[in-house]
């Protein structure tokens, strides 16, 4: 069985002449979990990605693989499989051929090719031409590619990026099952959603920085409750809940009062004698948290 | 470790198709023109054909002796066009179908990976040379011996001169995967072969020729140290101040050759191998 490795950023920047896609971005990610890379697009996830892997150089800073620049690897593609965001097939290329050719660059066993083609289910589309497969099917190929070496360590780019329904069920049980044989697994998206059922730990970033990291649980407190409230007259209600000290916003359903319980909020309409036509706990998901974050960032 | 790399270069070269088009192109092309000026050149020399009638006058007639090299060297003198198209798209695909990533997971040694394309290269380059000496010598030789003109291959100036084509079709292909590290952006790769080899070169060739000072620098032009190389082209007998004079010995001209894809090569290294992947 393969053993994960930790994988370290340092203090790891890049610049692209004046723009910093990444600035000092430092963490780790565990073996044995799913670990989210979230951010915007044009956070820096590829870049930082690319960096990890040795296709970027950084400019300052470094990452490693229990300790090993990419390049410093023995045995690359036994250590660590990356699928990145770009379609890097040969169209008039067979599947077959295309990972039998980097089976042979990476010194791995040609009995891998049907192994891999099999695991992901291509097996009957290994001797077609990569221009003919769909945008899941590449995605299947590139995770394919990932599997040659059996690495302990899997660094994937968007890869639920542009697969069906039935394609995200099986990725996200891919997933569980790789980090539950004791793999590392990174897996990078702009979006929580299409993650959240699959990770154990994110790490958020936004331009470059690092917003936030820890258990996907960790991402619930980061968020303060709202209560919703309204009434037929709004003026008399927020008049009340100013004298009460509650603060609040105006929202398109009602007035939205940051802190309390609802049980507060109603106390507070009832003795002033305000009829009340709306009392709820605004319901703020993962998604939420996310996009406070990563707007949060603006302000930097 | 690079015995690995040239294999994964060559499982590359093989798995899609522009390897045997370029190479049937190769030899239909060399053999219809190694064939049709074989026929018009022995057809003259053999009585069969009446030098008036086929306009070229006793002047444009090459001496007897050194018609069959001249058929042969079509191979290389006019067919050496094709390595280096395999060379430059062989190493620009890499650029295009963003194909660099996988090849550079799989062995971040990214020098090793580059010599190893260019001694693949230089390898299949030969193997064009024997799919164009197939052509220029089997078709060629066919036909002059057809008008009773000597083939000269019994002579052993002659063999020297298939293996010399042999070398120089290799270093073509090497120049090819130089060019194509150097200008990564394939269209623009091909122009510059296309445009190059067809329409500069040859006028620069013919332009130099005209003085002494000019030929001392023409004769460093990489057709022409190819030529030098092979040791017979339909340039250097057209040549106004006796190509002979003007041009390398065969070592040199295949030295000259060797810097050029080096030079292209390492520079390309630099200017685009190297580089971030994004």
């Amino acid at each position: 069985m393969p053993v994960g490795a930790v994988i370290e950023f340092s203090n790891i920047t890049k610049r692209f002449g004046d723009v910093t896609a990444v600035d000092d971005l430092s963490f780790t990610v565990e073996p044995g979990r799913v670990t989210g890379f979230l951010g915007p697009n044009g956070a820096g996830k590829t870049t930082t990605l690319r960096m990890l892997l040795g296709l970027v150089t950084p400019g300052s800073g470094s990452a490693t693989f229990g300790g090993l620049r990419y390049h410093d690897l023995p045995h690359p593609l036994a250590t660590v499989g990356a699928a990145l965001e770009a379609a890097s097939f040969h169209p008039g290329r067979t599947a077959r051929n295309h990972l039998s050719i980097y089976a042979t660059a990476a010194g791995l066993p040609q009995a891998r090719v049907a192994e891999v083609l099999r695991l992901v289910g291509l097996a009957e589309h290994g001797a077609q031409r990569v221009g003919g497969y769909s945008l899941g099917m590449r995605q299947r190929l590139g995770l394919a590619c990932t599997l040659l070496g059996d690495p302990g360590v899997l660094v994937l780019d968007e890869p639920i990026n542009g697969l069906d329904p039935e394609g995200i069920k099986w990725i996200r049980g891919f997933l569980r099952d790789m980090a539950a044989e004791g793999r590392t697994v990174l897996v990078s998206s702009h979006l929580l959603s299409e993650v959240q059922q699959s990770v154990d730990d994110v790490i958020i970033i936004a331009k470059g920085r690092l917003v936030h990291r820890g258990p996907l649980s960790s991402l619930e407190t980061q968020v303060a409750p709202q209560v919703v409230v309204d009434s037929p007259d709004r003026a008399a209600l927020a008049s009340a809940l100013t004298q009460a000290g509650v603060v609040f916003s105006q929202g398109r359903t009602g007035l939205l009062a940051t802190a309390a319980d609802p049980a507060r909020i109603g106390h507070i309409a009832f003795t002033a004698g305000v009829e009340v036509s709306a009392l709820h706990r605004q319901k703020k998901g993962l998604e939420d948290a996310f996009l406070t974050l990563v707007e949060g960032s603006d302000s930097l | 470790m690079l015995l690995r790399a040239i294999r994964a270069e060559f499982a590359k070269l093989l798995t899609t198709r522009i390897w045997w088009i370029l190479a049937a192109v190769l030899f239909g092309y060399i053999g219809m023109l190694s064939g049709g000026l074989a026929a018009l050149f022995a057809g003259i020399q053999s009585g069969a054909i009446d030098p008036s009638a086929a306009g070229t006058g006793s002047q444009g007639t090459p001496p007897l002796g050194s018609l069959p090299p001249l058929v042969y060297s079509f191979a290389s003198s006019v067919g050496y066009v094709f390595p280096v198209l395999l060379g430059a798209l062989a190493t620009t695909g890499e650029f295009r179908h963003q194909t660099l990533t996988p090849t550079f997971l799989a062995n971040p040694r990214r020098a090793q990976v580059l010599a190893a394309k260019a001694i693949t290269l230089f390898l299949a380059g030969g193997a064009f040379g024997a799919v164009a000496l197939l052509a220029s010598v089997g078709i060629g030789a066919l036909v002059i011996n057809g008008f009773g003109v000597d083939t000269l291959l019994g002579d052993s100036d002659t063999w020297a001169l298939i293996g010399r084509t042999l070398l120089a079709m290799a270093l073509w292909a090497a120049v090819g995967v130089g060019l194509g590290v150097l200008v990564p952006n394939q269209v623009a790769s091909i122009v510059i072969v296309l445009a190059f080899t067809q329409f500069v070169e040859p006028l620069l060739r013919f332009a130099s020729m005209f003085t002494e000072a000019t030929a001392g620098i023409g004769k460093f032009l990489p057709g022409a140290a190819s030529d030098a190389l092979v040791g017979a082209s339909i340039f250097t007998v057209a040549s106004p101040v006796g190509g002979a004079a003007a041009a390398l010995d065969w070592w040199q001209g295949g030295l000259v050759l060797l810097a050029y894809a080096a030079a292209a090569t390492i520079g390309g290294y630099f200017v685009s191998w190297r580089r971030d992947v994004t």
